[in-house]
């Protein structure tokens, strides 16, 4: 066993750790919270630059990374420094999708992705789908050559400010059946498609995306005909590892503040810290620490497994993010006290971050019975 | 023993209920069942006052010597209960039940003559100046200074309160602050009651993690406040503020919130729905929400109890303490799974904090901004004296023998 990251990692992670820390402080991030578009083209530009985007995809793909290790790594530093630009979205989910299913002619956009000049948006839950991935209502019919989408996707990050989105829709089964459901590639100016934008609590923005009669050429479609499932379950594992990576980073940063906080505040003459009944908390929230760290390597470590394997580790994970995310932002904010509740604080931000995770791809809930589920099978 | 009200009592509920159905406003109603009064405005806070202020009704705290209605501890349980399930905008609490108290026990009569009608009357908006940025549940080190003026007519104060709820509505506030720094710090305190419209005090809003500004910073530059301004004795306020305290948590407990948070977190999740069910069916859903229920029921009785004791004249010690902890940990227990209902709905954020901000933002359950609020409320543990404060009140008293 060897718990070292490779060189490449290691200095990707150092890179990156750095750059954040010289260039994403709370000031710089709230002035992007208020921004129109909820993120900065410089910031992702320069991360771009520095490989952010290329590690996120395999060498064939076009990147230098790809596999569940290096999707950690990026989103850990992602997290500890807050970082509300939709990398998740473009590369790992919309990007992800095209570069596992795409044609040649389609994967033409994966440069431009590494790039930092294509923005990607991946469109699939609804309003009544929760957090089930079989679950799609949108329709895809055929139309003599072309094929015409209608439906409404729900909270879908980033949709504003994508080129391209990927779009999820049902061509044959029913409502909740695993087959029959297609992704297509859809450009973002195509007729019928109407983005209803909206800022969120933890920064970025998404929309709501109705699709009246889109119609597009077959050569849109992603993948074969009803068979996008598997992708959008696989991708959907890799999100989950990239977003528990991203709390991980998150829950340090809270953590540190909150360190930091109880050996420098002082109340009744002495550091709070100091008193036992706070300073426990603090250990509790540094083992659960360790606890959320095993599991993101987990998940990251079987993210390349055969299924089952795969799945049931993200589900473990996902829900033990859910249990030691919330404990650790409770806690960090009650262990502040009123300070930790102002905007302007750093600890605001990430503690957003960190309780909001539980919001997508799955709550606490959902994955502890999917992994008694997955068990079971 | 009997779990249910007296027929006196159920009369009395009656009586509020024909009030509150007849009386309360459906617009004021609305935007508390919607956001939990978040968006009420200063004229929304004002106009509940005043229609509650006609029917005698705005300060039940209040004996009726000085114009209260002075229910007893069940009736304004009842009260509180009432209002919770009807929405009813929240009294405004600093004048009304927290100064006011004190001026009736400490104050003079020239003082209590001439604020406690203006108080009534709508024509001052009282703030607390308690908090300071080094003061938080150390209150007793508070620095904000008070030195008397070379002809004994007038305080001078410096310095800088913090946490001041709703200050940016009010003209008055009442605060604490030092008139002596050679003596014990608890015996160095006196209490000031301070208008706004003086030169020398700037308000400055913060805001909250949930884009909220409903909490200030007020600073002080040599304000000159009249010596009549002060209640009671100089350099004892830290006993006026420990009454004053006392009163701040009345309700502590907040059954009334809960019940209705509850309410509608069952009310959501039979529409929402999970694997094909609707969420209220989900066995490990439905645990979390009965956990709470169960715990709920309980305290409800625990405060019942406290409550019939209060009202049998014994004063509520250790008890309170123990309420607000419970209290709060069930009402944020109920936040929590409220914002877990709402799925990924629960993301969107009106980003501007502005009055009626939520109106276009997704919400096919009409759960509201339940993330925001679920945040907002994780203030409840920690102001009103700390939840590890409530704690360390309780192990003082119950295990050194002193109550």
């Amino acid at each position: 066993m060897n718990f070292d990251l490779t060189e490449e990692r290691q200095m990707l992670q150092d890179t990156l750790r750095r750059f954040l820390r010289d260039r994403y402080d709370t000031a710089t991030r709230n002035k992007i919270l208020d921004s129109d578009t909820g993120m900065s083209t410089d910031i992702w530009n320069e991360l771009a630059e520095l490989g952010v985007i290329g590690a996120l995809f395999t060498e064939e793909q076009g990147g230098f990374g790809g596999k569940g290790f290096d999707i950690a790594v990026v989103f850990e530093e992602l997290g500890r420094a807050g970082v509300v630009e939709p990398f998740l979205d473009t590369a790992v989910l919309g990007g992800g999708l095209v570069a596992d299913l795409g044609t040649d002619d389609q994967k033409a956009l994966i440069e431009e992705i590494i790039g930092g000049t294509c923005q990607m948006a991946f469109a699939h839950g609804e309003p009544t789908s929760r957090y089930d991935l079989n679950r799609v209502q949108t329709t895809a019919k055929a139309d003599g050559d072309d094929i015409v989408l209608n439906g409404h996707k729900a909270v879908v990050v980033n949709a504003e400010a994508a080129d391209h989105i990927v779009v999820s829709a049902r061509e044959s089964g029913n409502i909740d059946d695993e087959a029959g459901i297609s992704l297509f590639l859809v450009p973002a100016d195509t007729k019928g498609v109407t983005v209803q934008g909206y800022a969120l609590l933890a920064g970025g923005r998404a929309a709501e995306v109705m699709l009246d009669d889109v119609r597009l050429p077959a050569s849109a479609r992603l993948g074969k005909a009803g068979e996008a499932f598997a992708a959008i379950e696989a991708r959907t594992a890799a999100a989950n590892v990239a977003q528990c990576a991203e709390t991980l980073g998150a829950m340090d940063t809270a953590t540190q503040l909150t360190k930091d906080y109880l050996m420098t505040r002082k109340q009744f003459g002495r550091p709070i810290g100091t008193f036992q009944a706070l300073a426990f908390r603090m250990s509790d929230l540094l083992i659960e620490m360790e606890q959320a760290r095993s599991a993101v390597i987990n998940a990251a470590g079987h993210l390349e497994s055969d299924r089952k394997s795969r799945e049931s580790n993200v589900s473990a994970t996902k829900n033990l993010m859910g249990r030691a995310g919330r404990l650790v932002a409770e806690d960090s904010i009650q262990l502040h006290g009123g300070i930790a509740m102002t905007q302007e604080y750093e600890l605001a931000h990430i503690a957003k971050r960190i309780v909001m995770a539980d919001h997508r791809f799955g709550d606490t809930d959902h994955h502890l019975e999917r992994f008694i589920n997955l068990a079971a099978a | 023993m009997d779990l249910s009200y007296t027929d006196e009592e159920k009369a009395f509920r009656d009586e509020v209920r024909t009030f509150l159905d007849e009386k309360l406003p459906k617009d004021l109603a609305d935007k508390v069942a919607g956001n939990d009064g978040d968006d009420l405005t200063k004229d929304d806070m004002e106009r509940w006052h005043a229609i509650l202020n006609e029917q005698g009704w705005l300060v039940p705290n209040w004996p009726k010597e000085f114009g209260g209605a002075e229910w007893n501890a069940v009736q304004r349980h009842i009260w509180e209960e009432e209002c919770a399930a009807a929405n009813t905008p929240r009294v405004v609490p600093f004048g009304f039940s927290m100064l006011a108290p004190v001026l009736q026990k400490f104050g003079s009569k020239e003082q209590n003559d001439y604020w406690l009608p203006r108080m009534l009357n709508g024509d001052d908006w009282w703030c607390q100046g308690y908090s300071e940025p080094g003061a938080g549940s150390d209150l007793a080190s508070l620095k904000t200074t008070a030195v008397k003026s070379d002809d004994g007519k007038h305080y001078i104060v410096n310095g800088q309160k913090t946490w001041t709820t709703l200050g940016q509505h009010a003209n008055m506030i009442f605060c604490l602050v030092r008139t002596d720094k050679d003596v014990k710090q608890q015996e160095g305190i006196s209490f000031l009651l301070i208008d706004m419209d003086t030169p020398g005090i700037e308000v400055r809003p913060i805001i909250l993690l949930d884009g909220t500004p409903e909490v200030n910073e007020v600073w002080f530059t040599d304000v000159k406040v009249p010596v009549e301004n002060l209640v009671g004795e100089e350099n004892k306020g830290w006993t006026y503020a420990k009454y004053l305290l006392t009163h701040e948590r009345t309700n502590i407990a907040g059954v009334g919130f809960s019940q209705a948070g509850l309410n509608t977190v069952k009310r959501l999740a039979k529409s929402e729905m999970a694997g094909g069910k609707p969420l209220i069916q989900n066995p490990h859903f439905a645990a979390r929400v009965a956990q709470v229920e169960i715990d709920l029921k309980a305290m409800a009785t625990t405060n019942m109890r406290i409550i019939s004791k209060a009202a049998a004249g014994s004063a509520p010690g250790v008890e309170a303490s123990m309420l607000k902890v419970k209290g709060t940990v069930i009402r944020q227990e109920i936040n929590d799974l409220a914002r877990r209902t709402a799925g990924a709905y629960a993301m969107p954020f009106a980003s501007e904090a502005v009055e009626g901000s939520n109106a276009g933002l997704p919400d096919p359950l009409g759960a509201g901004p339940v993330a925001a609020k679920y945040f907002n409320n994780r203030k409840l543990s920690i102001f009103g004296g700390s939840n590890e404060i409530q704690r360390g009140i309780i192990a003082k008293v119950t295990m050194s023998g002193g109550a």
